[in-house]
């Protein structure tokens, strides 16, 4: 919970990881290069004081996520979001099965989402099937760059994934969380294309799609897919921290959501430990459009909004119970969506 | 003769990086150049060793062709370093084996034709959205760009930059040809100009955005002077 102004506001951190990268747990060379990219994401968007060597990035503890997250970062609930990459590390690099750990141990403050892959077929079916009774999963993250043997991507209009999707819905696994990165075959098409989620949210109108970090680097066709689908939401990972380094890019971006989508379907989230939700939180409260020329069109974030944007969407999609003291303002609805006749470039 | 530094640099100007449609020059992408002779010698560097492989065979390719334009110049070799596929890209590139021979059976379709020409398209979008955008602040209004011809339009280096990419595309770029149109030359009727605009603004903030980003990434990297910083909020 984070209190400011006056203003309370209710904070469910979309994304957040408790990794191994640590050197032991490399299994190749590639280990080290994912583990360098994503430290150089934190070093280039982190305010100095927030900076860790690079061994702590590596590798931190128990006592660094749940101090970060919940003394410091007025996190109330977390979304534990697993990255198998088990070509790369050894022991995976956060398996559903690690973050059960402490899900187990602190079972208020984690939401536990599993992941499949449609790669595994068959037996990886009946697999998923027992990881979502186990854990009673609500939701799954999907890695379509993860390499896997030869193969080095998937897409979700693959028609395997399709099964596993239909299996997601048979089984009440509502939240689909789909994270594009770099490296997918076939590797002479766009690697961060979203246009598979398109497809995927029209088949599937019952579940919802978590475009993590928005799209990005693929904003406008991530636009155009939330303006048809009203089952596609925006994860804020990776965006938030332009706050600080970039203002201006991240006023656009959420200018732009704003408009292209609506105030329901944003979701807070840091990626910690790429970024700690402690100061996203105070600079997100503080943030403001700054007046601006041609910006006048752009929507003031108002508190309310920002509530939703922090906690209540993330709750409301997960049926996360939110104190009375939070006040809720009502859904705006898809109605007033923009409309726009121009298909995506490709 | 031998060929300059100075021509080579200006050669591989020429070359942008096709995704965020700027010089390789300018986004510091050469870590060393060299110059013996007849034979040139570039190093590359991208902001990690995650970019896109695809993206980084066309920026060495087209770098390689850039170094071979210049006059001297016989023997070219581009070398990238420090990436995931690095060791593929760099025998691919010297041997000029193309995208598809350098990575037998992970593509499929054209090459990387398909992908150059999304992303010439994406630009073309948002050079239009940047020149439209200076003609609004000079007070038109939406309606009379979707009504103005090419020859009506003032001089300027977005005008320029908006020709040369939709001159590219193989669209009409005579002076009756309508200012404002869709990257296959429709024109955008005066109703729907405005929210065309609003939608092109994304795909603009999207480049110019990533192109920041990488920037950062790359400065952080290799630890050069970070991009002039933003003001504060």
């Amino acid at each position: 919970m984070y209190e400011k102004d006056g203003e309370r506001y209710f904070v469910v951190d979309g994304h957040v990881h408790y990794w191994d990268a640590s050197p032991e747990n490399q299994a190749n060379i590639h280990g080290q290069q994912f583990i360098d990219c994503f430290y150089g994401y934190h070093s280039a968007l982190s305010p100095e004081e927030y900076l860790w060597p690079e061994e702590k990035f590596q590798k931190y503890s128990e006592e660094d996520i749940m101090h970060d997250l919940f003394e410091i970062g007025y996190v109330d609930v977390a979304i534990f979001q697993p990255t198998y990459l088990e070509d790369f590390y050894v022991n995976g690099f956060n398996t559903t099965e690690q973050n059960a750990v402490l899900k187990e141990k602190y079972p208020d403050k984690f939401i536990l989402p599993g992941r499949f892959d449609p790669r595994d077929g068959e037996p990886g079916l009946e697999a998923f099937e027992e990881l979502v009774e186990k854990y009673e999963l609500k939701g799954v993250k999907l890695y379509t760059a993860e390499w896997s043997g030869k193969s080095k991507g998937w897409s979700l209009k693959d028609p395997w994934a399709k099964r596993y999707l239909e299996k997601c819905q048979e089984l009440n696994v509502k939240n689909i969380h789909v994270h594009k990165g770099p490296t997918i075959t076939p590797l002479n098409r766009d690697a961060f294309d979203v246009q598979d989620v398109d497809e995927a949210a029209s088949l599937f109108p019952d579940l919802n799609f978590i475009v993590e970090h928005v799209g990005l680097p693929r904003l406008e066709d991530f636009c155009w897919i939330a303006v048809q689908e009203p089952n596609v939401y925006a994860g804020m990972a990776v965006a938030m921290p332009f706050i600080h380094t970039r203002p201006r890019y991240f006023a656009q971006i959420m200018g732009e959501l704003l408009y292209w989508l609506d105030e329901d379907r944003i979701l807070f989230a840091s990626d910690y430990a790429i970024w700690q939700p402690k100061w996203l939180v105070e600079k997100f409260v503080d943030f403001q459009i700054p007046e601006e020329m041609g910006w006048a069109e752009y929507e003031q974030l108002t508190p309310d909004i920002k509530r939703k944007i922090l906690g209540l969407n993330a709750a409301h999609l997960y049926g996360i119970p939110v104190p009375d003291e939070i006040p809720q303002s009502e859904p705006v609805g898809p109605a007033g969506q923009p409309t726009y006749p121009e298909a995506p470039l490709r | 003769m031998k060929p300059t530094e100075a021509a080579v640099l200006d050669a591989l100007s020429g070359v942008r990086d096709p995704e965020l449609d700027e010089p390789i020059t300018d986004l510091k992408f050469i870590a060393d150049l060299r110059v013996a002779e007849d034979a040139v010698s570039i190093r590359l560097r991208l902001p990690t060793p995650f970019c896109a492989p695809n993206f980084a065979y066309l920026i060495a390719a087209d770098a390689k062709a850039a170094l071979l334009s210049v006059p001297g110049v016989r023997h070219a070799r581009v070398v990238l370093d420090d990436h995931h596929a690095s060791s593929e890209i760099n025998a691919g590139i010297a041997d000029e084996r193309g995208f598809e021979g350098t990575f037998p059976g992970n593509t499929e379709g054209e090459d990387l034709d398909e992908l150059r020409s999304i992303f010439r398209r994406k630009s073309f979008v948002a050079r239009q959205e940047r020149l439209c955008r200076a003609l609004l602040a000079e007070g038109h209004t939406p309606e009379e760009l979707a009504e103005m011809r090419l020859g009506e339009v003032p001089p300027s280096g977005a005008f320029e930059k908006y020709l040369s990419r939709r001159e590219e595309l193989g669209l009409d770029v005579s002076a009756r040809a309508p200012l404002v149109v869709d990257p296959d030359g429709n024109r955008i009727h005066e109703d729907a100009v405005a929210e065309h605009l609003r939608f092109a603004r994304v795909t603009r903030l999207s480049i110019e955005g990533n192109a920041g980003m990488c920037r950062g990434l790359l400065a952080t990297r290799y630890g050069i002077p970070a991009p002039e910083e933003e003001v504060k909020l």
